[in-house]
């Protein structure tokens, strides 16, 4: 029971901050929200048994991820993008098809039948930063060592984009 | 008793809001924000399946999708300041120069 009332919480603080960082006109205010939004997402990852991905989420998403935001957005002072949308029309097709896409969404799956309580108590190690790294380095070394190169890829792409041409960098 | 599907309404839930942000705002940088928006839905499914199905393999795949994440975040920003730096603006409504 107690479980269900944080649930239904946190689920409308993180609809709520998503719902604001939508509507609200300000970037910054935009990126905050997020922030918050991220926050309770690792706390619902806490309340599933993952320790280590939730403090992962905070220190990389909510950290570094939106630091990045919110220090481009800052430094390009785009605050605020004035001028209205110019296609009136896509307004209520976006929300039409938004609300569609999560009608179907929700319609699947209610239908399926994922709605299984947990099998008794979780496997005591589930979470465990240990385990996660051992699996990383064995089972899924390959996408793990892929991942490395596209950090790499993203590095140089991100060095290369951003230089300023015009100064001979 | 919360169960999965709870967890993957919720999921569906944020996900959507993330889908009509990315249609409907102009800034490119809150664009930006609710394509990261949407992975984390994406990621609050795949942590919820994993614990209701007792495998590890959700939160494995956390950590790729954080790193596809961090890494779009990077580049889609240093272009934005790119972009930024010819066009003065950051409204996709005015970045059209490739449309035929």
């Amino acid at each position: 029971m107690g479980e269900l009332i944080a649930f239904y919480l946190l689920a409308g603080v993180a609809v709520a901050t998503a719902l604001a960082m939508v509507l609200t006109r300000n970037a910054v205010h935009s990126a905050m929200f997020l922030v918050l939004n991220l926050i309770t997402v690792a706390i619902f990852y806490l309340l599933l048994n993952a320790p280590f991905v939730a403090m992962v989420q905070i220190a990389v998403y909510a950290g570094a991820v939106m630091v990045l935001f919110l220090f481009v957005i800052m430094m390009l002072g785009a605050e605020r993008v004035g001028g209205a949308a110019e296609l009136r029309t896509q307004v209520p097709l976006a929300l039409a098809l938004g609300v569609v896409l999560v009608g179907g969404t929700l319609f699947a799956f209610l239908q399926a039948p994922a709605g299984l309580a947990p099998v008794g108590s979780p496997p005591a190690p589930l979470g465990d930063p240990a385990a996660i790294g051992e699996r990383l380095l064995t089972t899924h070394v390959l996408p793990f060592e892929i991942t490395s190169i596209l950090l790499l890829i993203a590095m140089v792409g991100v060095v290369v984009l951003a230089r300023d041409l015009r100064s001979g960098g | 008793m919360v169960t999965l599907t709870h967890y993957l309404a919720l999921s569906a839930l944020l996900f959507g809001i993330g889908a009509i942000g990315f249609l409907i705002r102009r800034n490119a940088l809150i664009v930006f924000m609710c394509v990261e928006l949407m992975l984390n839905a994406a990621g609050l499914a795949f942590v919820a399946a994993s614990r209701y199905r007792g495998l590890l393999e959700g939160q494995m795949a956390i950590f790729f999708v954080l790193t596809v994440a961090a890494a779009e975040v990077a580049v889609g920003l240093a272009l934005m300041v790119a972009i930024f730096r010819t066009r003065q603006t950051t409204n996709v409504d005015e970045l059209r120069s490739l449309k035929g």
